[in-house]
C-alpha cells in the first residue's frame, strides 16, 4: 500500500438556509481544494461525494456526476456516498484505499449537504430515516430522541445524577460555541454561557436546544494524492496513517452495550492499529458533537477517557486546547455546524489546517503534530475514523 | 432463504397486540425485531414464538419536537424496554404525563397493554404499529 497525502482542502461557510444548489456549493469547495493542490480540474482521476439528502432538499439525485462535469471534471468516475452523518468520511476512506492501491494517482473527496434548506419539519422526519423505519420510526423516534435516550442511560449507567451530567452537557456546548466564535466557516458564531444552555427550549428531555447541532448548509473537499504526487505539489502533505470503518444494527439491537457505540470501538481500533498510534499521541480530534451527550460517548470509546468520566475531564478542560487532547476547536458539529453529507470532508479540513497551522490564533493547537476525526452515522449504524500526521 | 417471520407478519400480529419474536434453537437466545439469523449466534434455526409483552425500562425521553406530519402527536414518552425474554423493544409509555416523565421511570416494570399504529406517510411504504407499554403497579 502507497502513503497517501491530503494536498490540498476547500470548504464553504457552513450556514442556515441558503440558496446556492448542491452542485454550486460542492463546486466551490472544490475549485478552492483543487487549486491549493497546484493542480487543474483535468489531473483529477475521481470523484468520492457524500451526499444524504439530495433527493429531499432539492429533489436532486446523482449529485456526484453533475458536480463532476459542472466543476471541469467532466468524464471521470463518480461515485456518491451515503451513511446518514459518515457519508463524507466513508468518501475520503474509499478515496484513500484507491489511492494507497496504486488505482488511482489523484482523486477529489468531500461531500455536500442542503440540511438547513429542508426546514426543521422535514429535515427531522429525514434525518429520522437513519433510525429503522419499520420498527423504530413508528415510536415517534426522531434524532434527538435517539441521543436523549442515551443521556438517561448513560446517567443511569455510570451512576451520574442527572442534574450534573446535564451540567457537563452544558460545558461541552460552551466549549464548542467559545471556539466556533473565531471560526469564519462556522454556522453558529455566538457566546453562549452555561445557563443560557440550561435555559434553552428542551427539545427531546434531556435534551435542550443548546444541546443539538443544528441543521446546516454547506461543502467541503479534498483533494488526495499517492506519497510521490504529493512531494511534487506541495511542502506541507497531510498523510493519512490510519482508517476504520464499521457498522451497526438498529438502536434496540445494540441493547446492553449501550449508551457505547460498539462501531466506533471496532472503527476506532482499525484506525490506531493502521497508523500504530495510541489516544495519548493524538494532539487534536474533530469528533462528532452532534448532541452534547453524543461527545462525552466518542471521547470515551476513542480511548481518550475512562467511561463515565469524559464530564469530568470537560470540566477540567482535558478535552480544551492545552488539556490532554484539543477537541473540536473548530466548533464542532454544534456551533461550526452539521450539513451532514459534507461534515466528515469538514472535520479532515479542520485537522488539515489544525497540523499546518493555519487556522486562527484563538483556536490553534500548537505544535499539533497528528490529529485524529470521528465520524458518526445514524445511531451507530456506520463509523469511521481517521488519523493523520504532519508529513515535513 | 426466506425469514421465518417478516415485518408484515410481526406487523399485523402486534396490531392484534401480539409481540412476536424468534428463538433460537440452537442456543435459545430469543431476537425481536426480527432478523433473518439469530442475534447471539448467527444460526438461522429458529423459531416464531409470542412474547410476554413484560419487561423493564432501560431509558426513556419525552420527545417534544415532531417529525414533518406527526407534529400532533407531540409530547409523548419513547421507551426502550428490556423484555423478560432478553431482547430490547422500542415502544411509548402511556398511562402518565410526559412532561412528568423522570430519571425514576429507569428500572420500573411495564407491561404491553395495546398498541398503537402510525399510518404511514408518503415516505413509509405503508403502517407500522408499535407496543404501548404501561408501568405495572
Amino acid at each position: 500500500m502507497r502513503k497517501v497525502a491530503v494536498v490540498g482542502v476547500g470548504e464553504t461557510k457552513f450556514s442556515g438556509a441558503q440558496e446556492k444548489t448542491s452542485v454550486e456549493l460542492f463546486g466551490e469547495a472544490a475549485a478552492e481544494a483543487i487549486a491549493e493542490s497546484n493542480l487543474k480540474p483535468k489531473d483529477i482521476q475521481a470523484l468520492f461525494l457524500g451526499n444524504v439528502l439530495g433527493d429531499f432538499s432539492e429533489g436532486q439525485g446523482s449529485v456526484q456526476a453533475f458536480a463532476a462535469e459542472s466543476i471541469g471534471c467532466a468524464g471521470i468516475p463518480a461515485n456518491r456516498y451515503e451513511g446518514a452523518c459518515a457519508s463524507a468520511s466513508m468518501a475520503v476512506r474509499d478515496a484513500f484505499m484507491w489511492v494507497a492501491s496504486g488505482f488511482y494517482d489523484i482523486v477529489l473527496a468531500g461531500g455536500v449537504e442542503r440540511a438547513a434548506t429542508m426546514g426543521t419539519a422535514l429535515a427531522t422526519r429525514t434525518f429520522s430515516m437513519f433510525s429503522d423505519s419499520r420498527y423504530e420510526f413508528p415510536s415517534g423516534i426522531t434524532f434527538p430522541a435517539v441521543f436523549a435516550m442515551l443521556a438517561h442511560l448513560y446517567s443511569a449507567k455510570y451512576g451520574i445524577p442527572l442534574e450534573k451530567l446535564k451540567e457537563q452537557m452544558a460545558v461541552v456546548s460552551v466549549q464548542s460555541y467559545k471556539y466556533g466564535m473565531f471560526n469564519p466557516k462556522a454556522h453558529l458564531r455566538k457566546e453562549v454561557t452555561v445557563e443560557a444552555v440550561l435555559n434553552s427550549f428542551m427539545v427531546s428531555t434531556p435534551l435542550q436546544l443548546h444541546d443539538c447541532c443544528p441543521f446546516s448548509d454547506g461543502a467541503a473537499a479534498l483533494v488526495l494524492a499517492s506519497e510521490e504526487v504529493a512531494k511534487k505539489l506541495t511542502s506541507k502533505p497531510v498523510y493519512i496513517i490510519g482508517v476504520g470503518q464499521a457498522s451497526g444494527g438498529p438502536l434496540v439491537s445494540q441493547q446492553e452495550y449501550l449508551p457505547r457505540l460498539r462501531a466506533r470501538e471496532i472503527s476506532s481500533k482499525q484506525a490506531y492499529d493502521m497508523a500504530g498510534v495510541t489516544p495519548q499521541d493524538i494532539d487534536v480530534c474533530e469528533l462528532h458533537d452532534c448532541f452534547s451527550i453524543a461527545s462525552l460517548i466518542a471521547a470515551e470509546s476513542l480511548g481518550f477517557f475512562e467511561f463515565g468520566k469524559a464530564g469530568e475531564a470537560w470540566m477540567k478542560g482535558e478535552a480544551d486546547i492545552g488539556g490532554k487532547v484539543a477537541i473540536n476547536p473548530s466548533g464542532g458539529l454544534k456551533s461550526k455546524g452539521h450539513p451532514i453529507g459534507a461534515t466528515g470532508a469538514g472535520q479532515v479540513y479542520e485537522i488539515t489546517k489544525q497540523l499546518r497551522g493555519e487556522v486562527e490564533p484563538e483556536r490553534q493547537v500548537e505544535g499539533a503534530k497528528i490529529g485524529m476525526t470521528d465520524t458518526l452515522g445514524g445511531d451507530g449504524s456506520t463509523l469511521v475514523n481517521m488519523i493523520l500526521e504532519r508529513g515535513w | 432463504m426466506e425469514y421465518k417471520l417478516t415485518f408484515k407478519d410481526y406487523n399485523e400480529a402486534l396490531k392484534q397486540n401480539k409481540l412476536l419474536g424468534l428463538k433460537c434453537n440452537d442456543c435459545g437466545t430469543v431476537t425481536v425485531p426480527p432478523k433473518m439469523v439469530c442475534r447471539k449466534c448467527s444460526s438461522p434455526n429458529m423459531e416464531v414464538i409470542e412474547l410476554k409483552g413484560t419487561g423493564k425500562i432501560q431509558t426513556f425521553t419525552t420527545c417534544n419536537v415532531a417529525p414533518e406530519g406527526r407534529e400532533s402527536e407531540v409530547p409523548y414518552v419513547i421507551l426502550l424496554v428490556e423484555l423478560d425474554e432478553g431482547p430490547w423493544v422500542m415502544g411509548n409509555l402511556t398511562g402518565i404525563d410526559p412532561a412528568a416523565a423522570s430519571m425514576e421511570l429507569i428500572g420500573k416494570k411495564v407491561k404491553m397493554t395495546g398498541n398503537a399504529v402510525f399510518p404511514g406517510d408518503k415516505y413509509s411504504a405503508g403502517d407500522g404499529a408499535r407496543p404501548l407499554f404501561s408501568l405495572v403497579a
